[in-house]
């Protein structure tokens, strides 16, 4: 083997720690959505004497648990430089079969099909993998990129839940999806606890398992993945999955929590959840971010609604104001993607 | 010879780090009009780094920077084209889906009063400036589409006829044939008589000092020589640039050698009458345990295609691969990499993650040996580390991010991610191109190694020294279709090149 002369190896071997600010400047893209949490949060506080309270986190959390469990799948689908408009529609879709295969009072007149609870749970789930193995396909068979294919699955979801309901509302719904999203165990309401587990073990999958990091790495170089040898379609096919099912989750939990299964219920879960994901700090070319980030979103969000209650001001004013708050991070976003690329150099 | 003229451009102690490993320590460098300045340094020596230093890529450095006798700061490409300066880089910087006319007068279309495109406008001048250099395509052809020489010939045609008084040209010559080469020579000398200053980056020193008028030689991030072209040597030329005390190592291949008689190595992978739109037709050959297949070709003869057919990424219109004894046909990437098949492409962009550390690179192709549900990623490390001692990759650290490594470490690093698991069938595109002579050699030395290993390797390269160098046997494609093998024979690299 070839050495160099020892100028270019003691040159090499110098290695200088990165100044401070190249650090910061390439984890700018997971300090600026904690900041934003940390003002909004000190703003309300102050603004508001019912903000800060022990309730009312409580409340926060509740609030944003639904858009939790669905912004776990959305973050992989994120990760992999992809995005899914259906996840609302399958949230609301799997929330209506589920109680479509459930026993429903007299007066309503639905023409269901009542099976035993799990059965009916087990049916929803089969239905949403379904919508998610159809997204899939069509993204990595056919080659229809993802933003057409899942807006043409939210039409298609949103189609399937208005024969099944045909313009009613469901009450009954299997008594175990019931109890996890409207109940509470030692004051922590269930649907906190699933949203949170789900969250964990989101992060696990994607930061200590193989397949995470091939999520990573198809999200940071598709074409170099593809020449590494890793199944491409694979991958992608799986993260659309695991986003329609934990979109299904969220969709029966969420009908537990209303209280009703009915048409349009979720369409507010599409915005939300993909705000979340990218306000959190998720890339969406790719290949950064992750769970963490995914979580400091959701709260972002979370005390931006919840807040923006708690102080006096004009209810039609606060919508423009999310907007701008959305706005402005997703400007990060992007503006941390370039800071990195020039620090990578 | 321009002798004595004042320097357009004069740069000053300049010095520039990248996350506190320094590319440049107080280089001088001056640039006269009329003047063709060739640098020449191995991979990683400050090059390229210096020239984007003056076509305003990088914004941030320290240092003087005079141009026409006024000190100038460029904060982007555009300030200095705006200055007159244009580049040619390394990596091709052209549009694919755009037509050849649109990437010709790609931002500065001509319009009319009006502000509308003139598309026939366009597409006439656009032939005509082609031609001029001798290149005769389509003007209306979707760029993409055409092989990867003529692009880098058009995106060279587009910059030299851009009006700019300083050309810099990084390593431009590496994907064209010898008579392009020699087009482009003949116009870079017209345009210096006409008084363009001109920087030409190669790692081919006999084209260095065919064309150039003065010589700067970088090692390590310093300049440490500066020649007039006419009277300096090869020899002297390499001993500066990679220190004294060292034997010229390129051997140039003009004397015939001796190819070794194939032994009986059983065949490991077989292609039987590979067929591909008009790329390909009816292609066949064997590789063998413990032997080097070079297949050698100009740019376009369907190399690339072949090699993407072996690792499953394209499909074959017609024909057979048999792996092993085994007929295959691979439905992705993944599925020859279960056969055992390893590539590595001829672009380094397309094999490796910029954005993420060394280790992870490294073990991204074989993570399924390391790990079955949970990642491992101490044991990553650990191979990752034996990797970058053995190939010499520097700097020694698997944590960096892979972006910061120069280019001839990235190629050890796309090397390395097959190598901690051998696998049976090695599959190289241009695996020295744009290396200097000891990366090059490093990089002959560990495919040799390999070899020895009883690894079937193909090379599929343009480059006849390449082939020369590394193959056991070598077979000639030409328009897509095998024209010669020679094996057990002599051989020069004007056989080689007459043959193509």
């Amino acid at each position: 083997m070839v050495t160099d002369d020892g100028a270019t190896i003691s040159a090499a071997d110098r290695k200088q720690p990165r100044s401070i600010g190249a650090t910061l400047r390439s984890q700018m893209r997971n300090i600026a959505p904690f900041l934003t949490l940390i003002l909004l949060s000190g703003f309300f506080a102050l603004a508001s004497p019912s903000f800060a309270t022990l309730d009312n986190v409580g409340n926060i959390l509740t609030q944003v648990s639904v858009t939790g469990i669905i912004a776990v799948g959305l973050t992989f689908v994120i990760l992999c430089a992809e995005i899914d408009l259906s996840i609302a529609s399958i949230a609301n879709v799997t929330g209506i079969a589920v109680a479509y295969f459930t026993l429903q009072e007299s007066y309503v007149n639905i023409a269901n099909i009542p099976l035993p609870g799990w059965a009916a749970i087990l049916l929803a789930l089969a239905l949403c993998a379904m919508l998610g193995v159809v997204n899939a396909l069509g993204l990595t068979i056919i080659g229809v990129p993802s933003f057409i294919m899942t807006l043409a699955m939210m039409q298609i979801a949103a189609g399937i839940s208005a024969l099944l309901v045909r313009g009613q509302i469901a009450y009954k719904i299997p008594g175990i999806v019931a109890t996890l999203g409207s109940s509470s165990i030692g004051g922590i309401p269930w649907i906190v606890i699933v949203a949170a587990l789900m969250l964990l073990a989101g992060h696990v999958v994607l930061t200590y398992t193989r397949f995470g990091r091939y999520v990573y790495m198809v999200g940071g170089n598709r074409e170099a993945a593809e020449y590494s040898g890793l199944n491409v379609n694979l991958i992608l096919g799986s993260v659309m999955v695991i986003s329609a099912v934990c979109s299904g989750i969220g969709g029966m939990l969420g009908v537990a929590h209303f209280g009703s299964a009915q048409q349009n219920e979720f369409d507010t879960y599409l915005l939300d959840s993909i705000a979340a994901v990218v306000v959190g700090g998720t890339s969406l070319f790719g290949g950064r971010g992750g769970i963490g980030n995914t979580i400091v979103g959701l709260f972002v969000l979370g005390v931006l609604n919840n807040g923006l209650d708690h102080v006096n001001i004009d209810s039609f004013l606060k919508i423009l104001i999310r907007g701008v708050i959305l706005l402005a991070a997703l400007v990060i976003n992007v503006y941390a993607q370039r800071l990195r690329a020039k620090v990578a150099e | 010879m321009p002798r004595g003229r004042s320097p357009i451009l004069e740069l000053h102690q300049i010095t520039k780090a990248f996350g506190g490993v320094e590319a440049l320590r107080g280089v001088d460098f001056a640039l006269s009009a009329g003047e063709i300045h060739g640098l020449v340094g191995e991979n990683g020596a400050g090059k390229s780094t210096l020239m984007k230093i003056i076509a305003g890529v990088h914004a941030e450095f320290s240092g003087g920077f005079v141009l026409d006798g006024r000190e100038t700061r460029f904060r982007s490409v555009r300030d200095a084209l705006a200055a007159g300066i244009a580049m040619v880089h390394q990596e091709l910087s052209v549009v694919p889906d755009l037509s050849v006319a649109e990437n010709v007068f790609l931002g500065a279309q001509p319009t009319n009063r009006l502000g509308f495109v003139q598309w026939r406008r366009m597409a006439r001048e656009a032939g005509e400036q082609l031609r001029r250099f001798g290149i005769d395509v389509d003007p209306l052809a979707r760029l993409g589409d055409l092989p990867i020489g003529l692009q880098q010939l058009i995106e060279i045609a587009r910059v030299l006829s851009s009006g700019a008084r300083i050309i810099i040209l990084d390593e431009p010559t590496s994907a064209l044939s010898p008579p392009e080469v020699e087009r482009l020579f003949t116009t870079l000398r017209r345009l210096r008589d006409a008084g363009t200053g001109i920087v030409f980056i190669s790692h081919f020193i006999e084209d260095i000092l065919r064309v150039s008028d003065e010589v700067t030689v970088f090692r390590n991030g310093r300049k440490v020589a500066e020649a007039d072209a006419a009277t300096t040597t090869k020899a002297a030329l390499i001993e500066a640039m990679i220190g004294k005390g060292r034997e010229a190592l390129e051997e140039t291949y003009t004397d015939a050698i001796r190819l070794p008689s194939s032994g009986d190595q059983p065949a490991v992978l077989n292609a039987s009458g590979l067929s591909l739109a008009r790329s390909l037709r009816d292609v066949s050959f064997d590789a063998r345990a413990g032997e080097v297949l070079g297949i050698y070709g100009f740019m376009g003869c369907g190399q690339s295609e072949l090699a993407r057919i072996l690792f499953g990424k394209l499909r074959p219109d017609r024909g057979t691969l048999t792996v092993g004894g085994e007929r295959k046909s691979f439905r992705s990437t993944a599925d020859a990499r279960r056969a055992g098949i390893a590539f590595v492409p001829e672009s380094r962009r397309a094999m490796l993650f910029h954005q993420e550390p060394v280790y992870k690179n490294i073990s991204i192709s074989i993570l399924h040996r390391i790990s079955s549900l949970f990642l491992k990623p101490q044991q990553e490390r650990v191979v990752a580390a034996r990797q970058v001692e053995q190939l010499q990759i520097r700097p020694p650290t698997v944590e960096l991010d892979l972006g910061m490594l120069s280019g001839g470490n990235q190629q050890k690093v796309a090397l390395a991610k097959w190598l901690s698991y051998p696998p049976r069938v090695l599959v190289l595109c241009e695996p020295t191109r744009g290396m200097d002579v000891g990366a090059k050699n490093e990089v002959i030395h560990i495919i040799r190694e390999l070899r020895a290993r009883g690894l079937a390797i193909i090379v599929l390269s343009t480059e006849p020294e390449t082939v020369l160098s590394l193959a056991d046997r070598i077979i000639v494609l030409k328009r897509g279709a095998v024209v010669h093998e020679f094996s057990d024979q002599s051989i020069s690299k004007d056989r080689l090149l007459e043959a193509a």
